[in-house]
């Protein structure tokens, strides 16, 4: 923010109410749609389905009860919920590993060949099209068909190979593992993206030294590039997070979290708008929101470090 | 030196060899989704995709069990012209061609020696007899799936049979420009999401532009903590603050209107916003400003004629990544929006449920949905890159 330390011309400073006046368009707006919203669905966990009255009454008497925080008893220990949360555990864990990796060896890669933007263009296309879109080719390439013809990419590349056709999307964790691949394939372009930029900051002298006492390829990559870039790893892998943590188009199109594959932001969909209970939504939005800042504290600090080191 | 060089290009191989690997599989379900989309209906649930590049491949089971007495090109059996489109046209699926050769011609069977094909082989032989109608160039590809996708067209054929045989399809008048307004159909919807995007795009923009001048080039108390505080706010999800909004949506009347939905998206698109556009306008040569109030100007000039024009290159990457951002929601617009005015998002998002397999309605869509960011990506590749990049940290 080196920006900030620049003075204001002494002639600029004109009145007193004119800053204000530029300003309130946008603070109106974002009290109304940011502050006021978010401070009030922290109200709204501790009240019942409707808003009216405090969670306590949804108590049913002879079952475990929570008293005020009656709806965190039920984000924190309904099957449903804890389904979600191994999902969104198991979308953290593979689809954080497998897009920065792939992240990583295709920028590496793509570093060598002369048709390097043509590559990263390919990988980095998914990103302009919609969650929705990507639904509906992944879908559409796991299509599963009782007749003779397989019709899904991926069932007919399996039974010419001799297999058996498969429902990939009805048998839990496979279809989570499914639907996380639909992730990678989005996101993948992304990590690369910004990892790419990072590699060619890595300083050549530093490799060609390297190099020149006998450090294997690999040893270089291990050694010198992995921990130069590791500030903008970090930075990558905490988005990503933040991304899975809030991850819902691809589960509500592809499988409406049915068969096992419910995730968090799903279920606060589903508990407002299909089952009407804001009290249990609010609820999960907190507990999202406090999964999140965490990672997001993390995330901000290292990006401005990196901005202003640049 | 050859060998130096060929060892060279050989120890490059494996790296070529990967990233055209990776690049294919990439591309492939995009594409399986573009050609399915030019398909007609009735072959889209019959054979894969891919076929469409191997005729050749298809004509093997014809080939090896009907070329024998119906002759290379159909045409040998006169009472059974595999090329007429009347006889091909009367099976519409393989089985039912299966069922016909099953049965006995003049007390021998219809396949004489040859084994009964299987039904893989049937779809096959179909197919190829399809294409030897001859109808087979405009068959093989069709824009039917376009044009149905665009009216909302739910019918047993397509729009265009239905329209040129005067049986009007349900909820359509056949003419064409009426038709695509009709409310299931993706052309209301891609007027919809326009609808939405593009306000949506601007308001943000011109909000954060306001308040990026006043923290960038005005004086008063406690700007770098009110900067750093809405900036801050970044990190609120969008899944936190829908509960409140759509309860206060409700109490107002503003669900299912775009007057809602432009004001959520201003809302949550400001932080961002203001972020990359105070660090842009405060990067601005300050002499510029001054020199300008010297002669005269005030700030209300200083800002349409100085700062707006001089920060179109970060106003183009925030106006792309703003704009596709919306374009491609789903949440929001399914909260705000609903069925009042659906979007491409919100319209796919339904098909998907209730079509089940119509595949070549739903490609269509999907690329209809797909086309305006796709155009975008490629001609602005640059900006939207760095706009993303940019936003790598929005909530």
């Amino acid at each position: 923010m080196a920006a900030s330390t620049q003075e204001i011309p002494s002639v600029m400073k004109q009145g007193r109410v004119v800053p204000w006046l530029y300003l309130l368009p946008a603070l109106v707006v974002m009290v109304t749609f940011i502050v006021y919203p978010g401070l009030n669905t922290f109200y709204l966990s501790f009240l019942n389905d409707s808003g009216n009255a405090p969670a306590t009454q949804t108590c049913v008497s002879g079952q475990p009860c929570w008293g005020i925080f009656e709806n965190y008893r039920y984000a924190l220990t309904a099957p449903i919920m804890r389904q979600a949360f191994l999902n969104n555990l198991l979308w953290i864990i593979l689809m954080v590993s497998w897009t920065v990796l792939l992240g990583l060896l295709i920028a590496t890669l793509a570093d060598r060949v002369p048709y390097e933007s043509v590559a990263k263009a390919v990988i980095f296309l998914p990103m302009a099209i919609s969650f929705v879109g990507a639904g509906v080719i992944w879908k559409f390439v796991y299509d599963y068909s009782t007749g003779p013809t397989q019709i899904g990419l991926l069932n007919a590349i399996f039974t010419a190979l001799g297999g058996r056709p498969v429902t990939w999307l009805t048998q839990w964790p496979l279809n989570t593992i499914m639907l996380i691949v639909v992730g990678v394939w989005i996101w993948t372009g992304f990590c690369m993206t910004i990892l790419a930029a990072s590699l060619k900051n890595v300083p050549t002298e530093v490799i060609e030294a390297g190099r020149v006492d006998g450090a294997s390829e690999w040893q270089v990559f291990a050694n010198i590039t992995i921990p130069t870039i590791m500030p903008t790893l970090i930075v990558v892998i905490t988005t990503m997070i933040i991304n899975v943590l809030k991850v819902f188009d691809i589960v509500y199109v592809m499988t409406g979290g049915n068969f096992g594959t419910e995730v968090i932001a799903n279920r606060l969909y589903g508990e407002m708008y299909s089952r009407f209970n804001a009290g249990r939504a609010a609820a999960i939005a907190v507990l999202l929101i406090a999964v999140i800042i965490p990672v997001m504290v993390i995330n901000i600090r290292r990006f401005r470090e990196q901005e202003a080191s640049r | 030196m050859r060998a130096a060089k060929f060892r060279q290009w050989l120890g490059g191989l494996p790296i070529h060899v990967i990233l055209i690997l990776v690049c294919l599989v990439w591309l492939l379900p995009t594409l399986g989704l573009l050609v399915t989309s030019f398909r007609p209906s009735q072959v889209v649930t019959q054979t894969g995709w891919w076929t469409v590049f191997s005729q050749a491949n298809v004509s093997g089971a014809y080939a090896r069990l009907c070329a024998e007495c119906h002759g290379t090109d159909g045409k040998e059996i006169p009472t059974a012209d595999l090329s007429s489109p009347e006889i091909v046209g009367q099976f519409r699926r393989s089985i039912s061609l299966l069922a016909v050769v099953r049965q006995d011609i003049n007390g021998q069977p219809h396949m004489g020696d040859n084994p009964i094909p299987t039904t893989q082989e049937a779809a096959d032989i179909l197919n190829f007899m399809r294409s030897l109608t001859g109808t087979s160039a405009t068959q093989r590809f069709t824009l039917d799936n376009y044009i149905d996708a665009m009216v909302g067209y739910r019918g047993t054929t397509t729009y265009r049979n239905d329209c040129a045989a005067g049986t009007q399809p349900p909820d359509l008048s056949c003419v064409w420009w009426r038709d695509l307004g009709n409310p299931r159909g993706m052309g209301r919807a891609f007027m919809n999401s326009l609808a939405v995007s593009i306000p949506a795009t601007i308001l943000p923009i011109l909000f954060a532009a306001f308040a990026a001048y006043a923290f960038a080039w005005t004086h008063f108390p406690g700007r770098f903590g009110l900067f750093a505080l809405l900036v801050g706010l970044q990190v609120v999800p969008i899944q936190m603050t829908l509960i409140p909004i759509s309860r206060l949506y409700a109490q107002l009347g503003l669900n299912g209107t775009f007057l809602g939905i432009w004001l959520f998206h201003t809302g949550f698109g400001l932080p961002y916003a203001i972020f990359l556009m105070r660090n842009f306008l405060g990067s601005l040569p300050r002499e510029l400003f001054e020199s300008s109030y010297l002669d005269g100007a005030s700030h209300w000039t200083a800002f349409w004629r100085l700062a707006l024009p001089l920060s179109i290159p970060a106003i183009a990457s925030l106006g792309i990544f703003q704009f596709l951002w919306i374009w491609n929601d789903l949440l929001v617009a399914l909260v705000f929006l609903g069925g009042q005015h659906p979007v491409l998002t919100y319209q796919i998002a339904n098909m998907v449920t209730s079509l089940g397999s119509g595949w070549h309605l739903l490609t269509a869509a999907a690329f209809i949905s797909m086309a305006l960011p796709l155009l975008v990506f490629f001609a602005f590749q640059r900006y939207f890159v760095r706009g993303l990049l940019a936003g790598a940290v929005k909530g």
